[in-house]
């Protein structure tokens, strides 16, 4: 496989088509819900995330990522990436999600010396080989970032049980995301 | 130090055969350029030729730049312009032949030329330098509330921000010249941008994303018409066609060496000395003084009020090379052989199916930064397919990003010539950037 074969493995061709979780759609009654808006200053690259989170069926156990609803532009990693963690997320308790947001950003950070556990991250393993593109770091991470910080406050907000999300927080990352 | 002689009439036009004068190089000539330049000869990735064309980002340094500041290194370095031993003073020639080599290069003296750390630097002291007239004792240059600064729709970031900032500290208000569907400045109201309330007219000389070359003289002539001083960033035009500022009639300029040849870490701040004479200093400490004393300070007179603190003197002396090499081969040919290469560039992407040339499509009154948008697929994925064929561009906004939301994009793919540069190179750009909207099923 060439470098890059490498980098644009077919699934990530496929999701940055696709875009799984494309649209900003309103949060079901019930549920609570924030956006994140993340900008790449270096390429233009943006997306505007919500993620929206209700409480567990039976009322005790964590909350779950009942929806993450995306809009945006950018490169095909980027696109692909947010697409990926759209599949991954919805329907995982919060814990679990952030778990493996954590286990992606390891993965990225790791300039291909981490082997991902396909087990874990799915088809977001494919991301593996962008670590090795230092200037492709941020691209992967967008989306992820801004689900991060967009699930943050919509958990907050639902214990809070606060009926309206504030504003969105819109946040220009400069950290090196591979530093 | 005299200027070299220049024709007045060819100066600032890139058209390079247009003019009729200079031949473009021989495959024998570019081979021989090339000969020069160390990295030019590394291979990328799978063992692929480096094609670089990305010199409007930052240029490569031949051996004779490379070999200049560390033969200064190793046998005269010292602090200039101080102490009283051999290196010092070997130190401080050689900073100075640097500053009048530079100024010579476009055509001016060398009390005319400040040392910066780079362009964006330069442009930030004069726009600092006349804000802070309404501290002290008001200059005839100062920006108050009322005053109209003008730039350009095309603009890098380092033109336009520094801009911003000074009419909002001082109340001045920001205009600018738009462009037209072709890349160019809509001049047809050009009486209605620059008025009677233009304090300053800035603009570039050279667009670094579309490429387009500003008619400079019809600039100037409407600002001096209303008394506005005029700034030039020169960044994307000395290094590629002969420039003499004196005989543009602009009355600041600046420059950067690492797009010419040199070393980053050194740029120029030049124009006319009774300008510079009338801006005050914006950084200040030792180097920058006269007189100083517990309760207060008299400053030098430019350049040496502009440049407190230690200087980049391996740089100046490096830069020194870069002009020196330039020079030699001759600005007039270097234009002509990146004319020659922009036609074929424009041309071979012309032909390429859902790929949209941001800028002039012709290579009249342009240099070679083309940049380009390709439908369906991002800036990004594109340079990573050039780059995995060894093609080495710039994507991005190129630090521009109100040119390219004028013609609807976000950022583009630059490819951008130079001396150094080879048919074979563009062939292969355009070339392999036809594969690329397949590659991403765009096509």
């Amino acid at each position: 496989m060439s470098g890059l074969d490498q980098l644009y493995q077919q699934i990530i061709l496929d999701h940055a088509k696709a875009k799984h979780g494309f649209g900003l759609r309103d949060a079901a009654p019930g549920a609570a819900s924030a956006d994140s808006h993340q900008y790449n200053p270096l390429c233009g690259d943006e997306v505007t995330l919500r993620a929206v989170v209700t409480t567990a069926p039976d009322g005790t156990a964590a909350p779950v990522v009942a929806d993450v609803a995306w809009t945006g532009e950018g490169c095909s990693i980027s696109q692909a990436s947010t697409s990926v963690l759209h599949e991954l997320v919805v329907g995982l308790p919060v814990p679990q999600a952030t778990g493996l947001v954590e286990e992606f950003r390891t993965m990225i950070r790791s300039r291909g010396q981490v082997e991902p556990d396909e087990e874990v991250l799915g088809d977001a393993a494919a991301f593996a080989g962008v670590g090795r593109h230092a200037n492709r770091v941020k691209c992967a991470m967008l989306g992820w970032t801004a689900f991060e910080d967009a699930l943050s406050r919509a958990v907050a907000d639902l214990f809070e049980a606060a009926p309206q999300p504030g504003p969105p927080a819109v946040s220009t990352t400069t950290e090196q995301e591979n530093a | 130090m005299s200027a070299p002689a220049v024709d007045a009439a060819r100066v600032g036009d890139p058209g390079g055969s247009e003019a009729g004068g200079a031949a473009a190089f021989s495959d024998d000539e570019v081979a021989a350029v090339r000969a020069r330049f160390p990295v030019l000869s590394r291979t990328v990735g799978a063992g692929h030729a480096l094609a670089y064309l990305d010199s409007g980002a930052t240029s490569q340094r031949p051996d004779s730049v490379l070999d200049a500041e560390r033969d200064y290194l190793t046998r005269s370095n010292a602090a200039v312009h101080r102490g009283a031993h051999t290196l010092a003073e070997e130190a401080t020639q050689a900073y100075e032949d640097a500053r009048a080599a530079v100024a010579g290069f476009v055509g001016l003296d060398d009390d005319e030329v400040v040392w910066t750390r780079n362009a964006t630097e330069g442009l930030n002291i004069v726009a600092l330098g006349l804000s802070h007239y309404g501290i002290g004792a008001p200059g005839p240059l100062a920006l108050r509330a009322g005053d109209e600064v003008v730039v350009t729709e095309m603009e890098h970031h380092a033109n336009l921000v520094p801009w911003q900032q000074a009419c909002a500290r001082t109340g001045a208000t920001l205009r600018w010249i738009g462009l037209d569907d072709d890349g160019r400045l809509d001049l047809d109201d050009l009486d209605r941008v620059v008025t009677g309330r233009t304090k300053v007219l800035a603009f570039t000389h050279a667009s670094n994303v579309l490429g387009t070359v500003n008619p400079v003289p019809r600039l100037v002539a409407a600002a001096k018409a209303v008394g506005a001083l005029t700034v030039l960033d020169a960044c994307q035009s000395v290094p590629h066609f002969p420039v003499a500022l004196r005989a543009l009639d602009v009355d600041l300029a600046v420059f950067s060496a690492h797009k010419m040849l040199g070393p980053t870490g050194i740029g120029a701040l030049a124009g006319r000395r009774e300008v510079l004479a009338a801006l005050p200093p914006v950084v200040t400490g030792g180097s920058m003084v006269e007189k100083v004393t517990m309760e207060s300070t008299t400053f030098r007179e430019p350049p040496q009020r502009f440049e407190a603190g230690t200087p980049p003197v391996s740089q100046a002396i490096a830069w020194h090379a870069a002009v020196d090499h330039l020079s030699a081969l001759g600005m007039d040919r270097i234009a002509a052989h990146e004319h020659m290469l922009t036609e074929r560039l424009l041309a071979g992407v012309a032909d390429l199916p859902g790929v949209r040339v941001l800028g002039p499509t012709t290579a009249r009154d342009r240099v070679g930064a083309v940049s380009v948008v390709v439908e369906g697929v991002h800036p990004h994925d594109v340079g990573q397919f050039l780059d995995n064929e060894g093609i080495a561009v710039r994507v991005g906004h190129h630090c521009a990003q109100p040119v390219h939301r004028r013609y609807g994009a976000t950022a583009s793919t630059r490819a951008s010539v130079y001396l150094y540069s080879t048919t074979g190179e563009v062939d292969a750009f355009v070339e392999t950037l036809g594969r690329v909207r397949g590659y991403f099923g765009a096509a």
